[in-house]
């Protein structure tokens, strides 16, 4: 368990941050640019000191003003991954990667740098010297290094903030194989919502120095009172699916979850597979009863559970589809025409479209299950 | 070649420089880091004194010099009945005056390379489990080795024409603080010396090119090593 209670103050930006996540899996701390996410990373790796509070992870203390107990830096054994990943210049990328190994205790060691090596795909680049990577590999490179030096928890802010499109994507998949092999339990800071969703099991919601939410990833995506927070356009539900066919003629992937089925494109993983679907409430339809002639080929029935107005021009509506709940986005006009209110019966229509690749992340494999890979 | 008295000069300099250089070293890398890195009331002072001899008029230095390490004071005493160290009229207090002169171009120059360190990357190596002196030792220092050098470069240079100070402090003895500007000074005191004093002039100059050259050189090397370039 990492348990958080600081406070803090630098200049004018004050951080009053109090929650509990699990130690285990990936925690996500989200918010928009200024809200506090990197100063609170900070406070917990050591970086910055809190006025006052405390700080433990998994019962051991780092920082309690009460006790007067500061524990510096590297004695806490926090990996940090930096968004402008902060190399050594003058060291070999083998060097770097061996510079927190060799300052691990011995009896600690248990990530091989063989491993690492393989897992991030960068036996190839041990020889050269930072300057002469790409932005993708250095990250690669950075996330190696933070690794080899056997944290006890792994910080990551915002990795792939300082990347294009497409280094992302190439680097998203390396962070996912190491939240899948090695059983590091990990804070990744983030302003984009795809990125915790691909990733993340615990999501925390900070906002001008405060956390307002903690909890479960798919709880609180969902969460109507959240929405102003994740972002108009962002704001959506989080589905956990399982893999249960592929079309390979039309190139598409039957979904199943708990409540109904999605049809996406095609999905590289086994049949019996986890993957998390996101759904925007942007991309969501809704109508009153199934139409016939429609290109739509996701129709779920659904109760309407919920109704918030947001921006006096649209409704957030939040459906439930068996246990699972969707939500939708739209206009107040359409939630008058069709009267729409607690407990309407209505059919939420999601194009196949809109459930790209971008949407779909993959879980954690199952243990037990054959390996997709 | 070289006549005896300029052979004399010129290896006289060269180690009065080279003691100069090496003993200010660690010196002025532990005051760059002081004035660079960390904060504590009475910096600006510090930095004063430090940088006091680039502005006193170097007899004035020299004179400071006497009255604190001659061998009739606390600190000369103490050093002549502890150690045997005499300072005043000696090779060693030749390399005193011309070590406290050119300390502060050292200082200037390492600090520059200090303040051009990212300081992140040093907390990169704390979160490493480098403890703060071990962060600094294998990730500022190494990256500082261009400001190292050229300071140690521009120190040894500056205290191969140290005047001053050295003829205040130590004197002009022949064969024992008699470094190359003393004796060019000495020669042009001379009758018919201006012969000599030209060759000196001469063998001056031709060394400080030779600084410059090996400063250039050095400094392409080290940045090579260090991925700068």
């Amino acid at each position: 368990m990492i348990e958080v209670d600081v406070r803090a103050q630098l200049g004018a930006f004050s951080l009053d941050a109090a929650f509990h996540a699990p130690s285990r899996g990936v925690v996500a701390l989200f918010g928009r640019s200024g809200a506090g996410k990197t100063t609170l990373i900070n406070l917990l790796a050591g970086m910055l000191r809190p006025a006052s509070g405390r700080i433990s992870v998994d019962g051991t203390v780092f920082f309690d003003t009460a006790a007067k107990i500061n524990v510096p830096v590297e004695r806490r054994r926090i990996g940090f991954v930096f968004q402008d990943s902060r190399l050594f210049p003058h060291l070999t990328v083998e060097s770097n990667l061996r510079y927190g190994l060799s300052r691990a205790p011995a009896s600690d060691r248990r990530i091989a740098f063989q491993t690492v090596v393989d897992v991030l795909g960068i036996a190839h680049l041990l020889r050269r010297r930072p300057f002469s990577l790409s932005g993708g590999e250095r990250q690669r490179v950075a996330l190696g290094r933070a690794l080899l030096a056997q944290p006890r928890l792994l910080l990551m802010d915002e990795p792939l903030a300082s990347l294009d499109a497409p280094r992302k994507a190439e680097i998203l998949p390396y962070i996912e194989r190491l939240r899948d092999e090695f059983a590091l339990p990990m804070v990744y800071v983030s302003h984009s919502l795809d990125e915790v969703i691909r990733l993340a099991d615990h999501l925390l919601v900070i906002s001008d120095g405060r956390i307002m939410a903690s909890g479960a990833l798919t709880d609180i995506v969902s969460r109507l009172d959240l929405q102003p927070m994740l972002g108009r356009f962002e704001a959506g539900a989080v589905v956990d699916c399982t893999v249960m066919a592929h079309d390979d003629h039309y190139q598409l992937t039957t979904l199943g979850f708990e409540g109904g089925q999605l049809r996406v494109p095609l999905v590289d993983r086994a049949i019996g597979a986890h993957v998390r679907a996101r759904v925007r409430a942007r991309d969501v339809a809704l109508a009153l009863a199934p139409p016939a002639d429609l290109s739509i080929t996701n129709q779920l029935a659904g109760v309407v559970t919920a109704l918030a107005v947001r921006d006096g021009a649209f409704v957030d509506v939040a459906i439930a589809v068996g246990p699972t709940t969707i939500r939708a986005l739209i206009s107040r006009q359409s939630r008058d025409r069709l009267r729409l209110d607690h407990g309407s019966h209505v059919w939420a229509l999601i194009k196949t479209v809109a459930l790209d690749t971008r949407s779909v992340g993959f879980m954690r494999r199952a243990r037990g299950m054959m390996d997709v890979q | 070649m070289l006549t005896p008295i300029e052979r004399e000069a010129l290896w006289l300099s060269l180690q009065v420089a080279m003691l100069a250089t090496l003993v200010s070293l660690p010196a002025a890398v532990a005051v760059a880091w002081l004035l660079g890195r960390v904060r504590f009331w009475g910096q600006p002072a510090i930095d004063a004194i430090v940088h006091a001899p680039l502005v006193l008029p170097p007899v004035v230095v020299g004179y400071l010099l006497l009255i604190t390490l001659g061998v009739r004071t606390p600190l000369g005493g103490w050093l002549d009945r502890t150690f045997g160290i005499r300072l005043v009229f000696t090779m060693g207090g030749a390399a005193v005056a011309a070590a406290v002169m050119s300390f502060p171009l050292m200082v200037r120059s390492i600090r520059l390379s200090l303040s051009g360190v990212d300081r992140g990357l040093e907390w990169a190596a704390r979160t490493l489990g480098a403890t703060r002196l071990n962060a600094f030792v294998s990730v500022t220092l190494p990256l500082m080795l261009p400001g190292i050098i050229s300071g140690c470069i521009v120190a040894f240079a500056a205290s191969l024409g140290e005047f001053g100070a050295t003829i205040t402090f130590a004197s002009n003895i022949e064969g024992e603080t008699r470094t190359l500007p003393l004796a060019i000074y000495t020669a042009i005191q001379t009758p018919d010396g201006d012969w000599i004093a030209l060759r000196l002039v001469t063998l001056s100059l031709g060394l400080a090119l030779c600084a410059l050259v090996v400063a250039e050189v050095a400094d392409r090397r080290v940045r090579r090593m260090l991925g700068q370039s």
